[in-house]
């Protein structure tokens, strides 16, 4: 099926989105990467009267450094991402997750805000956001705000975004040392939608983890942070057996769903399969 | 100072294959329909229009996307590539092709444009790839005649002989 007939404006400036969002609000749609909204428009899960491309907006792109912080556009697309050095450096567990979604031909239009916008209940950066504790940056009808990852993702591909809001870009927290990351995710295919991700940051000295994030994708409509699971880890050494004891413990944290492509018993034992491996790669990365 | 009203045609100017193109176009057409229907360009192929085939594979400022995933409008003042601007219609071959057709590397040919200009893409940058990672370069584009093997034999060697400067077309 295609898209039902909207009408189409490409402005230029946040200034003119805000004008458009302001006028148009209700009926209006924001189009970013367009590589989640164009298949729900083909299927006419929406039927904006309006559609507003931000593709050539100016102001809502870049990657930089500012004193701790890695500031990100919301329109900046996967695939810078994936190649800039800065987050390499600044952001490891963004810089590991990014190249998992979809393939390169997706990567080369979507983008960080339409990701965390459309809150997709499988997808990689609404979980990256979560473990790294991010800032999300939006501007609205009364100005600007910036929200935390649980004000954020607020149920299944929903956020707390409301008609006229605009996602500008996003904060991460420049961890810093001892801090490791590891970012993994199963699915049947390369490329597919994952049936569940984790993201694990954990600060180590020693051996011993002082301070642990575990945030998982593809086990509800949000990123859940499984905090049994740090609390079992803090102060522990990150033996196989205190991984062993955080991966039950975020089996009995997480509640997934059952559906096509996966049940819930099957996702649960993932989670705890992925988490394991995780920590082993955080682990295994002190050592280097 | 442009003028913010939305519309829903709107005339759009793009460069296709070297060619400058103007055209009027509802805003909702595809680039991938565009291609197709408008500028008669139906080597590119329409699969599942929700980018996970591959099969509307085109280069959009010489990078890979899902033409289906991109309104014709949002190509205003880009360069496009499509399948047909591999060769010039009487030939020679691009040398991708040519090693798709010495290994067998499709049947139908359904999919084929999409991995044509995938691998345009990838193969630009000149590196040496495992068979391993050759399969990660075409596993967004779904065939369901061929089972691959063919495809990465065909990859190899277009890479090497890309690699050693093989002539490409205009």
């Amino acid at each position: 099926m295609k898209p039902a007939p909207f009408e189409y404006v490409a402005p230029r400036g946040v200034e003119d989105v805000l004008a458009l969002l302001e006028r148009y609000g209700e009926e209006a749609k924001l189009l970013a990467g367009g590589q989640s909204l164009m298949p729900m428009l083909g299927m006419r899960l929406h039927r904006p009267g309006v559609l507003i491309d931000l593709n050539r907006v100016e102001g809502l792109g870049g990657i930089r450094r500012e004193d701790g912080w890695l500031r990100v556009g919301a329109m900046t697309r996967h695939a810078e991402v994936e190649r800039s050095e800065m987050v390499r450096e600044a952001a490891p567990l963004l810089f590991r997750a990014v190249p998992l979604i979809g393939h390169p031909a997706i990567r080369n239009r979507g983008t960080l805000g339409g990701s965390l916008a459309h809150n997709h209940p499988a997808s990689e950066l609404p979980a990256v956001a979560a473990a790294l504790e991010a800032r999300i940056h939006v501007q609205g009808p009364s100005g600007g705000r910036t929200l935390s990852p649980p004000e954020f993702f607020t149920s299944y591909l929903s956020t707390a975004l409301e008609e006229k809001d605009l996602v500008t870009g996003v904060s991460f927290p420049v961890l810093g040392e001892g801090w490791r990351s590891s970012f993994l995710e199963f699915s049947r295919r390369v490329g597919d939608f994952a049936l569940v991700g984790v993201a694990v940051l954990a600060r180590l000295e020693k051996g011993v983890c002082r301070e642990a994030r575990i945030a998982l994708t593809g086990v509800g409509g949000v990123p859940v942070r499984a905090s049994g699971a740090e609390g079992l880890l803090q102060g522990a050494a990150l033996s196989p057996e205190a991984m062993e004891r955080a991966a039950s413990a975020v089996q009995e944290e997480v509640e997934p769903l059952s559906d096509f492509h996966g049940s819930s018993d099957y996702r649960r034992h993932l989670c705890g399969v992925l988490t394991r491996r995780a920590l082993a790669e955080v682990a295994g990365r002190d050592e280097e | 100072m442009r003028t913010l009203k939305p519309k829903r045609h709107l005339r759009v100017r793009l460069r296709v294959n070297g060619q400058e193109m103007k055209r009027e176009v509802e805003a909702r057409k595809s680039l991938a329909d565009f291609l197709r229907e408008d500028l008669r360009l139906t080597g590119t192929h329409v699969g599942c229009e929700q980018g996970v085939c591959g099969a509307c594979t085109v280069l959009v400022e010489g990078a890979p996307v899902r033409s289906c995933l991109m309104l014709a409008v949002q190509a205003e003042g880009f360069s496009v590539e499509t399948v047909e601007g591999l060769a010039p219609p009487e030939g020679p071959l691009h040398p991708i092709q040519e090693a798709f057709h010495r290994h067998h590397a499709l049947q139908c040919g359904f999919c084929t444009p999409g991995i044509l200009m995938t691998l345009k893409a990838a193969l630009s940058e000149e590196r040496e790839r495992s068979r391993e990672e050759i399969r990660e370069l075409l596993s967004g584009n779904v065939c369901r005649c061929t089972g691959y093997h063919h495809i990465v034999d065909a990859v190899e060697e277009a890479a090497r002989l890309l690699r050693q400067g093989a002539e490409v077309g205009p």
